[in-house]
């Protein structure tokens, strides 16, 4: 697996083709829309998906921490795909994380799915989260930023190639804010043309595909008008 | 029984078919005879014959003796169209004879009032389909409502066996005959060549009458003015001859195999078509209201001629349809059967048919089916075991009508036809699955389905289960689609699937609902457009668009390149082909696997000759890549025919017999098999039908794009965490039986067991050069190899764009695999001959 480097504010960043970005200057690791226990929150309406996403978010996340070794790991909110999440956790779950919070500072940045500090677990928990130049939010904001890391959209991204098209979840970034694919089990996502996300980059900017191996880099148009004006963020990883 | 004298009709229809013109006929006696001793029919007939009136009679014949309320006959077919035209059929002899007889049609059309009114006060004859007997029956009173049942027609029985609708029709008509014992079931069926496992299938004990031949059909093939293609599969050249014939005819089918080649067919036609008659078109795509007003303007005789896929292989009777013209490859001859009976639907009247080959190998393939037709060598794959995602609704549907017992369950579904061989455990499996979701990891006490009580009785949790349930019945699943509609909320033309519109830019040009449209924007759930536009239009294509030749039609194919006395009867550039074949190298033998290979360019190519049809070519293909790959020879691509399999390599494969050895079967296959496009979407398939992925919630907003679960990240979840979970178990089993066509690969490879002919040629024989120039067009990218082409549209992306290149990032060297990814694009039309 091979990160590639991209720079935001002057710092130089990885992203790792999992989905995750690495800071090497502050050893942080970021990661956005976890979406634990989206399984029994399908299960609670009548779906009774395989109950074991949160298991399999949590394997390649420890995965990422004995690759990267990182002293901070930033959640960018949607860690939980309900407030009442972790309450749902299996013991064997909660165990994992609470080993994982032993190996490094857990920051739980608030989501619109979950607004408020998980119960019970271990670690900080915060609306925002700055470090240096970079903030961390769940949302962009719209406007002017500089140094912003996010999540919430669950950015992919169509390639259409020799008669057929590629769909993978992709960071996007132009220099001033950084866009972090969804990088639970059970995520789905938003195409990055959507005006929800485009709107965001009105200048244009690369979108970085993740692969088994490695990322795959192409550029995105500059925004030109509304394609699709109002995306609801609530459907994004089911209600 | 009641009536006494079997098999007479009684004076009061004696007179009404008199009054008609008509006879009965003797079929039609037949099966009242059969009816009025208790006995179950199969009726095999060809169309035209009066089958639905057969069906019907022992019916209209108890009524008019016993009138009484309360359902006695359900009829159920698959199309709902169908059921609206019998209604309409019945209500000349009810009304004419004063019978007093209720005859209601249910679909999912059906208004809430009317249904109530149906609940309130049965109908005697109640016509409807799979999907909607399978919502009455998950209904409260389902148990009330069927116990007056006397007798169930089945229209369309062949078609309907073997497919999952069918396994949901044969679930429920177990689910009946619990419910009212004593009935009995009439199938109705077109001739088809697994006539027992039909007869199983509608009731074992099923007297079969058979209605033998009618006249035979007389089919003929026309070739395109000027030049035979040696490849492509659309048609269009034979343009002109079709619109002469056309304007020849009263009324014509032009059939088409894909939906793509309709919308390019009816376009070609239309280019032509200076007296500008009526043509019209219609597929699986359009949206409804389209379709059934072309249907109409047939009924009323107003159109001279309807371009059509499959949809219009079944259904209602056109009696103006004087021609049927199949374009492209028939396939199978019991398809074009099917085709050419859409034509003059008079029993004794010939139908006609004109065969319109698209390439030099489809001729042949005309040339088989006529024979076929001619010795009505019928073809097809008997049903299969019943599918366990179906059972999965059923059971949940079971329980919402009224709580079971798993025993009592058991014993009934083994009743039904297709799960007649169910083992307990799969049964127990997948009734845990319903119950729980059936996981090793016990998450899900709170939220199970069904509850077992003390006795054993499993009842539905909650009320919102069942509504859930209800409104998912079903059984077809299609790929995702958006719909497709004139900007500013005009006219909606149908739908497309979203991959494709995925690989629309704004402000491109493409071909459907034959017109050319611009793209507009995505808007929501729905595809706006507007009129005309310029440029290359594209062709939307559809997943699974395409059926495999059939090996009957294969076998007569290779036995015809053996019999050089039949190819004086050949068009002249086809026997003159097969003559410089023969020249040049050899003909595949009728028991050999005659393999080609020979350089070309910068490669080398293997051209295998195996005639197994184009799905049991393309899993053969990755099989043979993967085999090469090992062996050093560094394979670069392949591409499937209906015919051949075609593989290109950096190095020249020697020792071909090796590389088609039986034991090609074991892993690779299973580990192929697994992480295959195949597999996924039949997971996503059993997925929806049992129950896991619900496509619609109660309260659901439809005009919304709903972000539903991926199935494929379940998949690959639930693969590495359960690997036996039922729901896996339901897809290797449906992806075993018939979809990869594997079968048909592990018969070749015992038949061709050291009969491997390796002709090691200098260049391009003429036989292969189809498929060369199928290269580029058709060929297709293995799986796995996504991220290769990734990285192809990256690089390409950074030459052509004037944005930044992505970082520098050091290069793993690229052990994927590259089968399928065709490097260069040469002029494939060249000079082939040297």
């Amino acid at each position: 697996m091979t990160a590639a480097p991209i720079h935001l504010a002057g710092e130089r960043l990885m992203l790792d083709p999992t989905g995750a970005l690495h800071w090497p200057a502050q050893r942080l690791l970021v990661v956005a829309d976890l979406h634990f226990e989206k399984s029994t929150a399908a299960a609670a309406r009548g779906q009774l998906l395989p109950p074991f996403d949160t298991r399999e978010t949590l394997a390649l996340l420890s995965g990422l921490i004995r690759k990267y070794g990182p002293r901070t790991l930033v959640a960018l909110g949607d860690s939980f795909h309900d407030a009442k999440g972790p309450a749902r956790l299996q013991p064997r779950d909660q165990a994992s994380i609470a080993a994982l919070a032993k190996q490094t500072n857990i920051v739980w940045v608030h989501g619109n799915h979950d607004p408020e500090a998980p119960d019970g677990l271990a670690g900080e928990s915060t609306p925002e989260f700055r470090v240096g130049p970079l903030i961390f939010r769940h949302q962009a904001s719209p406007g002017r930023v500089m140094g912003e890391l996010s999540g919430h959209f669950h950015p992919k991204a169509h390639v259409a190639v020799r008669g057929t098209t590629l769909c993978r979840p992709c960071f996007v970034a132009d220099g001033y804010r950084l866009m972090l694919p969804a990088i639970g089990a059970y995520t789905g996502g938003l195409d990055v043309r959507d005006g929800a996300i485009a709107g965001l980059f009105p200048r244009g900017g690369r979108v970085f595909l993740v692969g088994r191996e490695r990322l795959y880099s192409f550029p995105l148009a500059a925004h030109r008008q509304a394609r699709n004006a109002q995306a609801e963020p609530q459907l994004l990883g089911g209600p | 029984m009641q009536g006494g004298m079997t098999g007479t009709l009684p004076e009061l229809f004696r007179s009404w078919f008199a009054s008609r013109g008509w006879a009965p006929r003797p079929h039609q006696l037949a099966v009242l005879a059969a009816a009025r001793a208790g006995r179950s029919t199969l009726l095999i007939a060809p169309t035209g014959g009066g089958k639905t009136l057969a069906g019907f009679l022992p019916s209209l014949v108890e009524l008019a003796e016993a009138p009484r309320p309360g359902l006695h006959t359900l009829y159920v077919s698959p199309l709902k169209a169908l059921s609206a035209d019998v209604a309409r059929n019945l209500t000349a002899p009810v009304t004419e004879m004063a019978l007093g007889i209720s005859i209601e049609t249910r679909s999912g059309d059906t208004t809430q009032e009317r249904r109530r009114r149906q609940r309130e006060m049965p109908p005697n004859m109640l016509l409807t389909t799979p999907e909607s007997l399978a919502v009455l029956l998950s209904q409260p009173h389902a148990a009330e409502f069927f116990a007056p049942l006397r007798r169930v027609v089945i229209d369309e029985a062949h078609a309907l066996a073997g497919t999952k609708r069918g396994d949901q029709l044969a679930l429920c008509l177990a689910r009946i005959a619990a419910l009212a014992p004593g009935v009995h079931r009439i199938g109705l069926s077109a001739t088809v060549a697994h006539r027992d496992a039909i007869r199983a299938y509608v009731a074992p004990d099923a007297e079969i009458i058979d209605v033998a031949g009618g006249a035979a059909p007389e089919i003929s093939m026309i070739l395109p003015e000027g030049r035979l293609p040696w490849s492509g599969h659309m048609g269009l050249f034979s343009a002109p001859e079709i619109l002469a014939r056309i304007r020849a005819a009263r009324m014509t089918i032009v059939f088409v195999n894909t939906r793509a080649q309709a919308e390019l067919m009816f376009q070609e036609l239309w280019k032509l078509n200076d007296e500008t008659l009526p043509i019209a078109i219609h597929h699986g795509s359009l949206e409804m209201v389209q379709r059934l007003r072309v249907e109409a303007a047939m009924s009323e005789g107003l159109l001279r001629a309807v371009v059509a896929t499959s949809s219009l292989d079944l259904g209602i009777d056109w009696g103006g349809v004087d021609q049927v013209l199949q374009v492209g490859a028939p396939k199978g001859v019991s398809r074009l059967l099917q085709r050419v009976g859409r034509a003059n639907h008079r029993m004794d009247e010939a139908s006609r048919a004109i065969l319109v080959p698209a390439n030099r190998f489809e001729v042949l393939e005309c040339e088989a089916a006529i024979a076929g037709v001619a010795a009505n060598e019928l073809d097809g794959d008997p049903p299969q075991p019943g599918g366990l995602d179906v059972l999965a609704q059923h059971l949940l549907g079971c329980a919402c009508a009224a709580p079971f017992q798993a025993d009592a369950m058991f014993a009934e579904i083994t009743q039904a036809a297709p799960y007649a061989d169910l083992t307990r455990r799969d049964f127990d499996d997948t009734l845990e699955f319903v119950e729980n979701g059936g996981y090793a990891l016990a998450a899900y006490e709170t939220y199970r389905k069904l509850f077992r009580d003390s006795e054993g009785w499993l009842h539905v949790r909650s009320e919102r289960v069942m509504r859930q349930h209800r409104m998912n019945i079903g059984t077809i699943v299609e790929a995702p689609t958006l719909k497709v509609r004139y900007a500013g909320r005009g006219q909606a033309l149908g739908e497309i699937e979203e991959y494709f519109v995925n690989m629309l830019t704004p402000g491109d040009t493409f071909m459907f609902a034959g017109r050319l449209l611009r793209f507009i924007r995505l808007h929501e759930t729905v595809v706006e457009v507007t009129d005309g536009g310029t440029g290359e239009p594209k062709v939307p294509a559809y997943a699974g668009g395409r059926m495999p030749m059939t090996t009957n039609l294969a076998r007569r194919v290779r036995a015809m390149l053996n019999s050089p006395e039949l190819w004086q009867d050949f068009p002249a550039p086809v026997r003159e082909w097969l003559e410089l074949q023969v020249s040049r190298s050899v003909m595949p033998g009728p028991d050999d696997l005659l393999v080609e290979t020979f350089p070309r360019g910068d490669r080398w190519y293997l051209v295998a000759y195996c005639f197994e049809g184009r799905n049991a070519h393309q899993s053969l293909g990755m099989l043979v890549t993967r085999r090469m790959e090992r062996f050093g020879l560094q394979p670069l691509g392949f591409v499937a025919t209906d015919y051949v399999l075609g593989v290109w390599s950096a190095v020249e494969p020697t020792d071909v017999a090796r590389l088609f050895e039986q034991d090609m079967l074991g892993e690779d296959l299973e580990a192929w098999m697994d992480d295959s496009s195949m597999l996924r979407r039949t997971f996503r398939t059993v997925a929806v039908i049992a129950g896991l992925i619900a496509r619609h919630y109660p309260g659901m907003d439809k005009n919304r794009r709903q972000v539903t679960v991926n199935s494929d990240l379940i998949y690959d979840v639930l693969r590495k965490h359960q690997p036996d979970h039922i729901l896996l178990r339901a897809t290797r089993l449906d992806a075993a039986r018939g979809l990869t066509d594997i079968g048909r690969i592990a018969e070749m490879l015992v038949r061709i067991d050291g009969r491997v002919r390796h002709q090691r040629l200098r260049r391009v024989s003429p036989l292969a050069v189809p498929v060369l120039l199928e290269i580029g067009r058709e060929s297709v990218r293995t799986e796995g190899s996504d991220d290769a082409l990734l990285e192809e549209a990256a690089l390409i992306a950074e030459a052509t764009t004037d944005a930044e290149p992505p970082p520098f990032r050091p290069r793993p060297v690229p052990a994927v695999h590259r089968a399928n990814v065709a490097r260069s694009k040469r002029s494939p039309q060249g000079r082939l001959f040297g």
